[in-house]
């Protein structure tokens, strides 16, 4: 009998557990442990309207204290688990407590990759992860303030048009020749770069970090070419690694994240993951992925819940991303590695255009930029393996729905 | 604090009271209102978040932007007063306001 459920990660994985658990009938106990002091928050907004202040704290939570009260979860935050001992199923917290559970679900979530160059250890280098890294950078967010972000991927590009918009001077600062460069097409990079460069923020590709100077706290930002970038205000964003520590000292195998099945089943029967920190097949994509990305923590969540309760649920979506940058929102469904064929739907100029991307005439994944319509449509077929007519494809006012 | 009026597929009916200037969708999650999933937070990318506001509110709100319309077409069975909750801002004006939850949401 499975008596207690004990989650670590009190993120949007953590809280979707938790509430299939209980809906689908879970009595026993369930214990949610979060290592920072805060109810189970929507990540998103950090990047976006929480950091730009139109959004208050108080809207950040998934639920208010009393839905954990009334459903009976022991919600231990500001806690960390320290070890796991997968033989006595028993976990060690950082209040000296053990949790035995019978099921154990890790939703431990990727923090943010940090820089290794001289002075990255200064004060003032800010990263962007949770709750606690925005109040420093609002701070900052000054009209006028110079302020400089490393890396042009979602999270550097979001805060740098959350920055801009407050006032400040923006420099972006990207290794790569095209911002977003690992997740977008280059006209889709290039329609976004213009996009910033419009609103006034400096986008500097082709250049690469070599150290921070400053007296006790950064001041300069100083690059492989020689030029050099003065900030009062420092945010990198360079990626993201998944947390493994516990599981990996669990013995629990591990590969770029906790590799689970499609049930989100660890190597250890007992044990599931979910959400940014798992190593998981796609079955769509027939190969095995890490994502980070609010779906994926959501449905791996339930899917988690499920087979924790002998419900064999297999976790199989397409993913899908957003980002929103000034009035923009990127939308991304499907993993566009591997195609044969980009196809550009609309003209970037109207400021609403869409990537398709193809493999053997299958519809691989799609990049909607301000076109909902199409993005919709395409989770759809590219979920049934849809194999869309080109010219229909090529031709925006073909609805995509009716290309295949 | 205005009262929201949610009549769940099977009929039933859930009154629940949420601040001004909080949304429907906001209303609906807190209160865990069964059926509105509300996947992406607010941020109107993923139709799960689809009710049927009663036409007696229905002109009260502002029309939905080209984002919201786009993603109805995509939700399930959209009629002409679907709505995505998280585009509903609630104000003092829309105490009363009745939605109906669908069935199903999008995938």
């Amino acid at each position: 009998m499975i008596a207690t459920i004990l989650i670590i990660g009190a993120g949007q994985a953590g809280a979707q557990a938790i509430d299939t658990l209980r809906r689908e009938g879970f009595k026993g106990r369930l214990v949610l442990v979060g290592d920072e002091p805060h109810l189970p928050y929507q990540r998103p907004p950090l990047s976006k309207k929480f950091l730009s202040g139109d959004m208050p704290a108080e809207r950040l939570p998934f639920r208010h204290q009393s839905f954990y009260d009334d459903h009976g979860v022991e919600l231990k935050l500001g806690v960390s688990a320290l070890k796991c001992d997968p033989a006595a199923r028993r976990v060690t917290l950082s209040t000296g407590e053990t949790v035995d559970y019978d099921r154990l679900l890790l939703c431990l979530g990727a923090d943010s990759r940090r820089l290794t160059c001289p002075g990255a250890d200064l004060a003032g280098v800010h990263y962007l992860r949770g709750i606690a890294d925005v109040p420093a950078i609002q701070a900052g967010l000054k009209p006028g303030a110079r302020v400089v972000v490393i890396g042009g991927g979602y999270i550097g590009l979001e805060t740098a048009a959350t920055a801009r918009t407050r006032g400040c001077t923006v420099h972006v600062l990207e290794m790569a020749d095209r911002v977003m460069n690992r997740v977008v097409a280059a006209n889709v990079s290039e329609y976004f770069a213009h996009e910033h460069r419009t609103q006034g923020v400096k986008i500097v590709c082709n250049t690469r970090v070599v150290r921070l100077e400053g007296n006790g706290r950064v001041e300069r930002v100083v690059c492989a070419e020689g030029d050099s970038y003065e900030t009062d205000l420092l945010i990198v964003g360079v990626g993201a690694i998944a947390n493994t520590q516990i599981a990996r000292e669990a013995g629990l195998a591990c590969d770029n994240g906790i590799v689970v099945d499609e049930y989100c089943r660890t190597s250890d029967p007992a044990i599931y993951a979910a959400g940014d920190c798992t190593y998981h097949p796609s079955l769509r994509f027939d190969q095995r992925v890490r994502l980070e990305s609010v779906d994926n923590a959501f449905e791996q969540a339930k899917t988690a819940a499920l087979n924790m309760l002998d419900r064999p649920t297999v976790h199989d979506r397409v993913p899908w991303f957003w980002s929103d940058q000034f009035d923009n929102k990127l939308l991304i469904v499907g993993l566009s590695q591997g195609h044969d064929q980009q196809v550009t739907r609309g003209d970037p100029a109207t400021r609403s255009f869409t990537v398709c991307y193809l493999k053997g005439g299958e519809l691989l994944a799609v990049e909607a930029i301000n076109h909902s319509k199409d993005y919709m449509a395409a989770r759809k077929l590219i979920a049934e393996r849809a194999r869309p007519n080109l010219d229909k494809l090529a031709d925006p006012t073909v609805a995509l729905k009716d290309s295949c | 604090m205005p009262t929201i009026h949610f009549v769940l597929a099977d009929g039933s009916q859930r009154s629940v009271t949420a601040p001004a200037g909080t949304s429907l969708m906001e209303a609906a999650r807190q209160n865990r209102i069964p059926g509105v999933i509300a996947q992406c937070g607010g941020a109107c990318v993923c139709a799960t978040c689809h009710v049927y506001v009663e036409l007696a509110w229905l002109n009260r709100l502002a029309p939905p932007d080209d984002m919201e319309s786009g993603m109805l077409e995509s939700a399930w069975e959209p009629r002409a007063n679907s709505r995505l909750a998280c585009q509903v801002p609630l104000t003092q004006a829309l105490d009363g306001i009745v939605a109906r939850v669908p069935a199903r949401q999008a995938d």
